[in-house]
């Protein structure tokens, strides 16, 4: 066999390399560009009227945002409320009681295709659930939307985050003479807490930019979310899609950068205090 | 068959007994691990457990608290009497089972909670005691795992601060605090350093006169320092079990010398 010269092994690398490089350099281009056109017009939107006052009618050239804020804020909260408790504990049940069961195997699969729904199926369910039958669309069913996406995500990374806590914790706790709920939900979890709040906290920024399953449940509206039960409640996301598609006004583009740029900021920092939280964790503290 | 023979081994001096297995085998799956052991544990004395790796000596370990039913797929069929009783027996009350006998595992496993909280949970699992009651116990527990001293300002920082070898002593103390009968010791200083593993061996030394012992190693030279009997076990089976100044030093079988002498394993 022939050897293949230095100079041809050192270049193949070398190629490989830069070509690495360059494709990371391109998806970090387009991050950077996105980031920069969002924080550009959005900042110069900003002001104490912005983030004070609610969205006004069609026509009036002043407002804010202050309403559909709040509104984001009450269905995500909702939605958390909703679908978190019940995804942490079919990820215990996944991870700490049906190793290895068919009955397990189901609900891990089932909850790999939820996953996989596009969302607006979801708001459409929802509608047809809820809306339809009450004749109403509500913020409370825009947070049944989005705990319906929200539940499989944090059921998958509960399973996930509490598989890796080693057998031999399991074991210790249970050779103490504990039950098995005890040592599940005083050891196990605990000793996987962070990675538990990791979860729900990216599930929430997964969540919080959705928009197609609000526009079936909680629609919109220029009043503040205090009929969130049992009426339109206003939030960003549709706001911005209002706001940049529907209006002529350029004064309501501008504001739709505005809200662009909140929910921009709340998911990045929403996302890096994962990071921190996840790493801190690590260095055992 | 040649191993069933071994209760023949049993040691002259008059000691009662407090674990008796007999004819116990272990599977994992469709794989047995363990085929018709027989053995007697004396109370109060520490028992070495030694042999390759694979050979199954902590299979026989997780039997004496039933720790292997974690795992669906392990099961143990044969009888383990403690004290008597069929521990295998479904009507084991085995939550009652675990606080007679303790375990330690070969990596420390101290709780995501203070050291003061460590020692007191089985306290609060098993009893009910007054807050001073859980002081003194926990306090007891640590001074009999020969860690007070060196824990007794930082009771509340995290069990997981602490460095490997005192982790092993918390694990230790935990274990003694519910006053279990039994402890068995799965490879207990095979993942802290020379001077842990003094402090550890010291340790079973003392406990040996409140506990029976039961330990797996895989350090001869650690079965032949702290343990007052040694079996040893290739391929599931006890090949030899007696005193251990005598496994050490004159064995009856070819396959222990070659063991102890280094010559497999």
């Amino acid at each position: 066999m022939i050897k293949r010269g230095l100079f041809y092994r050192k270049t193949i690398n070398l190629a490989v390399t830069a070509a690495s490089i360059m494709t990371v350099g391109l998806a970090l281009l387009f991050m950077g560009w996105i980031l920069y056109t969002v924080f550009d017009n959005g900042f110069r939107c900003f002001s104490w009227a912005f983030f004070t006052e609610p969205t006004k009618p069609y026509g009036i050239p002043d407002g804010g945002v202050a309403n559909a804020v709040l509104g984001t804020i009450f269905i995500t909260l909702g939605a958390v409320v909703i679908g978190v408790p019940p995804g942490l504990l079919g990820g215990i049940y996944l991870a700490e009681f049906a190793k290895g069961s068919r009955l397990g195997n189901v609900i891990r699969f089932s909850a790999n295709v939820m996953m996989g729904i596009p969302s607006i199926i979801v708001g459409l369910f929802v509608y047809a659930l809820m809306v339809y039958t009450t004749k109403s669309f509500s913020g409370l069913a825009g947070s049944v939307a989005l705990s319906i996406i929200m539940f499989p995500v944090v059921l998958r990374t509960t399973e996930d985050m509490l598989m890796m806590v080693p057998d031999a914790l399991r074991e210790s706790a249970l050779a103490l003479g504990a039950p098995r709920w005890k040592a599940t939900l005083n050891i196990i979890c605990r000793a996987a807490k962070t990675g538990l709040m990791t979860g729900v906290l990216l599930a929430v920024a997964r969540v919080s930019g959705e928009t197609a399953p609000l526009l079936f449940t909680a629609l919109c509206s220029d009043s503040w979310p205090s009929g969130y039960f049992t009426q339109p409640t206003s939030n960003l996301t549709i706001t911005i899609t209002e706001y940049a598609t529907n209006s002529p006004f350029p004064e309501m583009h501008a504001r739709a950068w505005g809200a662009a740029l909140i929910i921009t900021a709340a998911i990045l920092i929403l996302n890096i205090s994962c990071r921190l939280l996840f790493k801190d964790s690590k260095h055992g503290k | 068959m040649e191993n069933s023979n071994i209760i023949n081994h049993q040691p002259e001096e008059k000691k009662s007994t407090k674990i008796s297995v007999r004819n116990l085998n272990f599977y994992y799956g469709a794989h047995q691990a363990l085929f018709d052991n027989n053995i007697d544990i004396l109370e109060k004395q520490v028992t070495a457990i030694i042999g390759p790796s694979g050979c199954g000596k902590s299979t026989l370990l997780r039997t004496f608290n039933r720790i292997y039913q974690l795992y669906r797929e392990q099961r143990a069929d044969g009888s383990i009497l403690l004290d008597g009783e069929n521990i295998l027996d479904n009507s084991v009350d085995i939550l009652e089972l675990r606080r007679k006998v303790g375990m330690i595992f070969q990596k420390p496993t101290p709780f995501p909670m203070s050291v003061f909280d460590n020692v007191a949970y089985p306290l609060k699992l098993h009893f009910s005691l007054s807050k001073s009651e859980i002081v003194e116990r926990v306090e007891k527990a640590l001074r009999g795992a020969s860690l007070w001293d060196e824990v007794k300002d930082k009771l509340k920082k995290s069990g997981m601060a602490l460095s490997g070898g005192q982790q092993q002593r918390l694990c230790i103390a935990r274990a003694i605090a519910g006053e279990p009968e039994v402890l068995l010791m799965d490879e207990p200083t095979s993942a802290i350093d020379p001077v842990g593993t003094l402090k550890v061996e010291d340790l079973i030394e003392e406990l040996k006169q409140e506990f029976t012992i039961v330990i797996v190693t895989h350090n001869m030279q650690q079965a032949a320092r702290i343990s007052d009997y040694t079996a040893f076990y290739f391929q599931g089976k006890i090949i030899e079990f007696g005193i251990t100044e005598k496994i050490f030093t004159s064995p009856a079988n070819k396959q222990t010398e070659d063991y102890i002498t280094g010559r497999f394993g």
